[in-house]
């Protein structure tokens, strides 16, 4: 039993890094760690640029990096759940960001995000079933001086109402 | 070394210089209620029921990472800090599912134990009553996160004393989550050496031995003692 | 780099300086209602007219009052363009050679920038944050000669300590205290680190100094680096400003080219240099141990103090955390003086003072004041009151672990002490104005949420605690709630805040204190009437004790 437990995962990580040999991806990345001298604290750093390469973090890639970094797997996941920025599971094709900062709150941004919810009918962090739009909400992305903001694919929109939000995510199902 | 003299309750005591107050006050026979702490692995001052009070300094101060000064006046157990302790424990108690009548570790839990101590028959508060599951996939080990308190003692003895790092915390606030290597099944993750020293360390019915039922769980700390002793001392004191 | 050199950068820039200045603001507000569009259409007018000798477009940073964005300034006219289109462009340019232009204008003399005064911002809208040379021109980098050539680092700290500079991080530690004791401290490595995560919603005073003028908090560190003795800085930004970041890219490759960072600086033996830590989205790591777990690659938890940073920090070493408002403050500092500093503020709060305007008002965008100037006077003659003929009912400050404070205290002067007698906190300077339409039970939920998912969830008062609190508070929302609900709630705020590990915790209730001290009744309103009576927590209370007796 030991011993198919061992072959078991040994075999588990042969395939992460067989899965990275073949990926260009992985060259990028490790090039990156090279460029931190595969420093243990650079591992936020790294998550960063992996998630870019990527666009989200799967089990693999964390091994990867954990093999790389010689860090516990567990340390991997630990931050890498720690925080709200790495995402553990694929993004929709658009991604549209709900700004919750106080300032939008005052001015409506949470009347914004129900209705992009009735309409999309999904909740943020998830993505819509054809894969088309991941909904998420920031924590004050700064631009309270032109709330309410939502991020559509990178581009902060200021002034937003519910309407035009939907008329945003409308668009993006039409194309 | 240096002593330093403090009082602890009135009790004037001595302490060695850079000790804590919670050893001091144990040296003392003074019993701070602590779920976070345990011999042999360093502290993270995270559970909040070893705070005191100390005469001058208007924040509470926890006993377990706070070390002890030349004339030091402690208090460990005020009436503000008995109820902060028991209304840090209802919301232990609210957090997950302790269920005592169907635990393995029922009359050997330091949860249970604080909480008879002081005297909780009900919890003010509305139960969140979380979905949580049980992971029975290692060999030796069970896990159930209805009744884990994050008190990360697993995670300390498995990377302080054992040096695997297979345990860890996974997201934050209410969902932290303890984990094995990538979140994995226990049974799978490479790292683990099924040493058991989690289990040995677990203060609640959260970790536990394979084939234990209701009440059977009981833990031998003495495994653990032996191993810090051995390490930082240089001395194996066979336990009898 | 030696003076001379500098001095040589100053006067060739200032020599190229032409006839009429186009002031264009490239902060993150104005870059996201198009004024990239506008700057190269400004560009191409100016060019279309044959003016390119004449005329200088030039990107800036923020230009403060962002509800009207994206913003052009014309110089020497002293005339404020708003809500500029690039379609605007050639209207500008025609208006600037003394013709008409029908493009919306606002009085550059009115209150609001006049009754401003800057330190930290003095380059903001002024210089060109992606050139360094700008910065120079702008007495920029002066005084970290001085510095250097003719202080003892004991003497820097002693000019910090006259200064009265606090902390403008929110909790208004005394800054040159600080830097003392992390010169005290012994150890060969020491570090110091710039907080920019600016976490608190509704705040983005740092946002802006980081993308309007990255060299002066460079500076600033680098000051703080000679006086504590440390080599090495991080400055450690949250990800949610990706402009912030490249920009202060930019400006440490500039800076290091100049050898005004790296090895030998100004050809003294004093050698710094500066790295990026980009945060990944947690609040709790603006808190200083919990951030600098971060920076060494962990979870973001905070850790019991003592040890404080100051002692035993970064990997173990003596630590010097200031925020970025801070380090701004310590060039204007070195060039003119502490007691010109100290002459500015109140007996207790030195300086001026940036706060990020926002919510039901007129005007919203960046204000920079002395301390101890009224409430009223930011939020009614400055901020023009609520729009749309509302009444302003509270502002809050401090963020989620600040307060808010109700109409009737706006005459209030803003400073550490003050703001906290009312139960509030100065903050990082996030001010969001609260009008008459606004509910102060859903804000006190409001922030109750955001503390609940940015607890990191070691310590169990704050896991648990604002888990209970938000869930007290969601009841009293939905009329569900009874008066013994509010007693547990309020005894919840009281341990919550007296036990928890860090600052998240300690201060998570606040919010809801300040409502509960100012707006009960609105609590009270919501109770069910049905269930009223005396709290039955009174009673197992008793029997509690009595069993632990």
């Amino acid at each position: 039993m030991i011993a198919t437990t061992a072959e078991k995962k040994q075999g588990r990580l042969r395939a992460a890094l067989d899965h990275a040999s073949g990926d260009k991806r992985f060259k990028i990345l490790e090039a990156h760690m090279k460029k931190f001298q595969y420093r243990q604290d650079a591992l936020i750093e790294i998550l960063h640029k992996a998630q870019e390469l990527f666009g989200f973090l799967e089990d693999d890639l964390l091994l990867f990096v954990s093999y790389k970094l010689k860090l516990p797997p567990s340390r991997v996941y630990g931050v890498a759940t720690f925080y709200h920025f790495f995402s553990l599971k694929p993004q929709g094709q658009h991604t549209c960001v709900v700004c919750l900062g106080t300032a939008c709150y005052v001015k409506g941004a949470d009347k914004i995000l129900a209705a992009i919810e009735g309409h999309s009918k999904i909740k943020p962090g998830e993505t819509t079933p054809d894969n088309r739009v991941s909904l998420l909400t920031a924590r004050c992305i700064g631009a309270c001086g032109i709330a309410p903001a939502v991020v559509y694919d990178g581009a902060v929109t200021p002034r937003q109402t519910a309407t035009a939000a939907v008329g945003q995510i409308q668009k993006w199902e039409a194309a | 070394m240096a002593a330093k003299t403090l009082t602890i309750n009135g009790l004037q005591i001595s302490a060695e210089e850079g000790a804590t107050i919670l050893q001091a006050a144990d040296e003392a026979n003074v019993k701070i209620p602590t779920l976070c702490h345990l011999d042999g692995v360093y502290d993270v001052g995270a559970c909040r029921l070893c705070l005191v009070e100390v005469a001058g300094v208007p924040k509470l101060l926890p006993a377990c990472t706070t070390k002890v000064v030349e004339g030091m006046e402690v208090k460990t157990d005020t009436e503000r800090l008995r109820k902060y302790r028991r209304m840090t424990l209802e919301l232990l108690l609210a957090e997950r599912n302790h269920v005592c009548a169907v635990c393995v570790a029922n009359g050997h839990c330091e949860l249970q134990a604080f909480a008879w101590s002081l005297g909780i028959d009900h919890v003010r508060y509305d139960y969140c009553f979380p979905k949580w599951s049980v992971d029975n996939t290692h060999r030796l080990f069970g896990m159930d996160h209805n009744r884990c308190i994050l008190c990360t003692r697993c995670v300390r003895v498995c990377w302080h004393i054992e040096g695997a790092g297979t345990k860890n915390v996974s997201g934050r606030g209410g969902h932290a989550r303890i984990i094995s290597d990538l979140n994995q099944p226990w049974g799978e993750a490479d790292s683990c050496t099924s040493c058991g020293k989690c289990v040995q360390a677990c203060p609640t019915g959260a970790l536990f031995h394979k084939g234990s039922t209701v009440a059977e769980m009981e833990r031998d700390r003495s495994k653990l003692e032996f191993i810090v002793t051995a390490r930082e001392k240089k001395q194996w004191i066979a336990s009898d | 780099m030696i003076l001379n050199d500098l001095i040589e950068i100053k006067n060739a820039e200032l020599a190229g300086r032409k006839k009429i200045t186009l002031r264009c603001c490239m902060a993150a507000g104005c870059l996201s209602c198009g004024a990239k569009g506008v700057k190269q259409q400004l560009d191409k007018a100016v060019a279309d007219a044959g003016l390119q000798d004449q005329v200088e477009v030039r990107g800036v940073g923020c230009m403060k009052l962002c509800c009207e964005g994206p913003l052009v300034q014309a110089d020497p006219q002293n005339s404020l363009y708003i809500k500029v289109t690039p379609e605007n462009a050639p209207s500008i340019v025609a208006a600037i050679q003394g013709g008409q232009t029908s493009v919306a204008q606002t009085d550059p003399d009115a209150a609001f920038f006049k009754r401003q005064l800057f330190i930290v911002l003095a380059n903001s809208g002024v210089v060109d944050p992606e050139r360094i040379e700008s910065y120079i021109a702008a007495d920029g980098y002066q005084a970290l000669h001085e510095v250097l050539n003719e202080m003892a680092p004991k003497n820097v700290v002693e000019s910090m300590v006259q200064s009265g500079l606090r902390g403008r991080g929110g909790a208004g530690f005394p800054t040159g205290l600080k830097w003392g004791t992390v010169a005290k401290s012994p150890g060969a490595k020491k570090y110091v680190i710039c907080n920019a995560d600016e976490g608190d919603p509704g705040a983005f005073m740092d946002r802006s100094v980081l993308e309007s003028d990255p060299h002066s908090v460079l500076e600033g560190m680098a000051i703080a680096a000679y006086a504590v003795g440390a080599d090495q800085g991080f400055i450690y930004v949250r990800a949610e400003y990706p402009l912030a970041i490249s920009r202060l890219q930019l400006a440490i490759k500039q800076a290091k080219q100049m050898g005004l960072l790296g090895a030998g600086i100004f050809e003294s033996p004093f050698s710094f240099n500066v790295d990026l830590r980009i945060g990944a989205g947690a609040f709790v790591c603006g808190e200083e141990t919990a951030l600098m777990a971060s920076v060494e690659g962990k979870r973001g938890t905070p850790r019991p103090r003592p040890p404080f940073p100051a002692e035993s920090g970064l990997w173990g070493s003596p630590t010097l955390i200031n925020n970025v408002e801070t380090f701004a403050n310590v060039p204007p500092i070195m060039r003119r003086g502490p007691e010109w500093f100290a002459g500015i503020g109140t007996e207790k709060s030195k300086g001026t003072k940036v706060f990020a305007l926002a919510g039901k008002i007129k005007n919203t965008g960046l204000i920079e004041v002395p301390m101890g100037t009224p409430l009223s006077v930011i939020v009614q003659d400055m901020g023009g009151g609520a729009p749309d003929g509302g009444q302003i009912k509270a502002v809050q400050t401090g963020g989620p672990s600040g307060g808010c404070i109700p109409a009737e205290h706006l005459d209030t002067p803003v400073d550490y002490e003050s703001l906290g007698k009312l139960g509030s906190i100065m903050g990082s300077g996030g001010m969001i104005v609260m009008d008459d339409q606004t509910n102060m039970v859903e804000i006190a939920r409001f922030f109750m949420e955001f503390c609940m998912d940015e607890s990191c969830g070691k310590c169990i008062p704050c896991r648990t605690g604002t888990v209970q609190m938000h869930h007290l508070l969601d009841k009293i929302i939905q009329r569900q709630a009874t008066p013994a609900d509010m007693a547990r709630l309020e005894e919840l705020c009281d341990m919550v805040k007296s036990t928890s590990l860090c600052g998240l915790g300690q201060t998570a209730p606040n919010p809801t204190l300040s409502t509960l001290r100012f707006f009960r009744h609105e609590y009270e309103q919501l109770l069910r009437p049905d269930l009223s009576g005396p709290p039955p927590n009174g009673a197992s209370e008793t029997r509690s004790a009595s069993a632990a007796s």
